[in-house]
């Protein structure tokens, strides 16, 4: 693609999330969307995180895990502490980066469905601590988490306070499309830069990418580090969208449904899992009018579309293409 | 001539197997030295030894005087000691340029964070890189292939895209596990060449290789190894009437060893 086009594309793509739809909600009147659409939005930075590891070649069901610490760091230093949201947000990602150091210097050796479990029983891992840890409070998890408070600079106020707004669920839209936005632009720098070339060398090759140099482990905590982080942030803006936080917020399914919205939208293409999540998210409610048959239709489609589609959404513009 | 590597007492054991077997010698400056041995001799662990890939049972490799044996693999190929691999080991889902430009890793004089945010720093090394890979490609008559997926070259280019791989690195010493198998005639001839011009270049080069014509032309001086111990080294002509040598390939074909 040209650079034109990338640049239209763009400008489509931000005109869409912070013109159009606003405005098609305003219209048609379903207020709940917006909602619908901050899941989506925060999702899908989690999910971009789960695409970065399996850019390195992992299969990381591990991102459940930092969403909830991320969701947790985040009530815990608002409730407790009184910071500031919008600082939760970036310290939420930090304790996220730390602990997937901690975490990851052991398990990143492994490969395959080894790594696989392994981050699947963290999830779980995270899910009881936070049950049996004093500082989560338990089952009844963190409630009444207070919504945002104003942004100034220069005694001009940028952000206004949420709890002035009439309906801060449009705030939280924007708050919510503004971070996704960042958040795949970097990722997208990130992986047409150098780094992403290397982390492609280490997904195809690991043994090889060490004898040219590559200091494998290192660049596996990187990746790993800025999975968790995109992980952690996603958590801390959910916690407070939802204005609480419990053991269950994030568990296995939501592990295994980041990593099904990266195999869905396209694992070489690194929009790949918000096309994904979206479908996917959509996807499930539509069938909730199906009631009892919801998994199975579901995961009937599934099968079958990763069968049809085993390069994903994207990749069916590529086939375009290539006539 | 000095010597770049001193290989000394060097062991391997693999639970109750030797592989390598207190083998002892020196490869000098910007000569092509060759290992030959049977099948299962040792000789592609003698090479993951040499590089850091695999961590001595005893012994130690000393690269300048420096002990290199111990070291993580990509430190010792920073110190300028890179190997091939005897499978066809390249990134293949990458286009052959992107698998020289990536593999240009330690000559980049930018972080990480400087690519990202593609600082001045960065670009000019990107810009390097892309030359040197053109440069590479042209030596290794890659070019035309330059934009294609490495997975779907044909096998002779695969073999000299894994030593361009190499190249990019800016190894002082490189070391090629097997580099013409899998050749036909005309094809390892052009390798023989390629290898030659490799050291003009001022690399010294070590070798594993079967094709014993091939090996008796290029080599300045030969070790043999058998059962995990060396049993001879000389120059290709030393090595040819050498009685242990004779012996260790008897019930092959006395060609194999070029006679
Ligand atoms: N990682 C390993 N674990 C256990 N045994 C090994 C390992 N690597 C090699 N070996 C054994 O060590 C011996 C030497 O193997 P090596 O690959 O070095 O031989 P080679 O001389 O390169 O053979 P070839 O000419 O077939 O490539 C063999 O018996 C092999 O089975
Ligand atoms: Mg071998």
């Amino acid at each position: 693609m040209t650079d034109n086009r990338k640049l239209i594309g763009l400008a489509v793509f931000l005109l869409a999330v912070f013109v159009v739809v606003p405005w098609l909600i305003a219209v048609t009147g379903r207020k709940d969307f917006y909602y619908t659409l901050t899941s989506v939005a925060l999702l899908s930075i989690a999910s971009a995180g789960v695409w970065m590891t399996f850019y390195i070649g992992r299969i990381n069901m591990g991102q459940g895990a930092f969403a909830l610490m991320g969701a947790y760091v985040a009530a815990i230093l608002i409730t407790q502490y009184g910071v500031s949201f919008w600082w939760t947000i970036p310290l939420s990602g930090l304790f996220c980066v730390l602990a997937s150091l901690v975490i990851g210097l052991p398990i990143l050796r492994l490969r395959g469905v080894y790594f696989a479990m392994v981050s699947l029983v963290l999830t779980e891992v995270t899910r009881l601590l936070s049950l049996a840890l004093p500082i989560t409070g338990g089952a009844k998890g963190i409630t009444n988490i207070p919504l945002p408070g104003a942004i100034s600079l220069f005694g001009i106020t940028l952000v206004p306070d949420f709890a002035t707004l009439e309906n801060p669920r449009i705030a939280f839209y924007y708050v919510a499309v503004t971070l996704m936005v960042l958040a795949f632009a970097a990722m997208y720098r990130l992986v047409n830069s150098r780094i992403g070339h290397i982390c492609m060398s280490l997904q195809q090759n690991e043994e090889l990418a060490s004898s040219i140099g590559v200091n494998i482990v290192h660049l596996r905590l990187i990746a790993f580090g800025i999975s968790s982080f995109l992980g952690g942030v996603s958590g801390s803006v959910f916690a407070v969208v939802t204005q609480s936080v419990y053991p269950s917020s994030f568990t296995v399914t939501d592990s295994v449904n980041f990593m099904l919205n990266c195999f869905l939208g396209g694992l070489a293409y690194v929009f790949g899992p918000m096309l994904g999540t979206l479908t996917l998210y959509f996807g499930w409610n539509l069938l909730f009018e199906t009631g009892e048959f919801q998994l199975l239709i579901y995961s009937t489609a599934m099968i079958v579309l990763m069968l049809i589609l085993p390069n994903g959404l994207l990749s069916l513009g590529e086939n375009r293409r290539k006539g | 001539m000095s010597s770049i590597l001193e290989v000394r007492g060097l062991t391997k054991k693999f639970g109750g197997l030797t592989a390598v077997n207190d083998v002892t010698f020196d490869v000098r400056e910007k000569e092509i030295l060759s290992v030959i041995g049977p099948n299962g001799a040792g000789k592609s662990t003698l090479f993951k030894l040499i590089s850091s890939f695999l961590t001595p049972t005893e012994g130690e490799v000393r690269y300048k005087g420096e002990r290199i044996s111990g070291l993580a693999p990509h430190i010792a190929a920073r110190k300028g000691v890179v190997r091939t691999f005897q499978e066809t080991t390249i990134f293949r889902n990458m286009t052959v340029r992107d698998n020289i430009i990536v593999a240009h890793h330690l000559r980049s004089k930018a972080s990480l964070a400087g690519f990202f945010l593609g600082t001045a720093v960065a670009r000019a090394d990107e810009r390097a890189f892309g030359e040197s890979a053109d440069e590479i490609l042209s030596f290794l008559n890659l070019s035309d292939l330059s934009g294609e997926k490495a997975k779907n070259l044909p096998h002779g280019h695969l073999r000299a895209l894994g030593i361009g791989i190499g190249l990019a690195t800016d190894p002082a010493v490189l070391l090629l596990d097997e580099p013409f198998a899998g050749m036909n005639h005309d094809e390892t001839g052009k390798a023989v060449a390629m290898v030659r011009r490799l050291r003009e270049r001022g690399l010294t080069v070590l070798l594993v290789e079967h094709d014993m014509p091939a090996v008796m032309k290029i080599s300045d001086r030969i070790v043999v190894i058998n059962f995990g111990q060396k049993i001879a080294e000389g120059t290709p002509a030393e090595i040819q009437a050498n009685e242990r040598v004779i012996e260790a390939y008897l019930g092959a074909e006395d060609e194999s060893i070029g006679m």
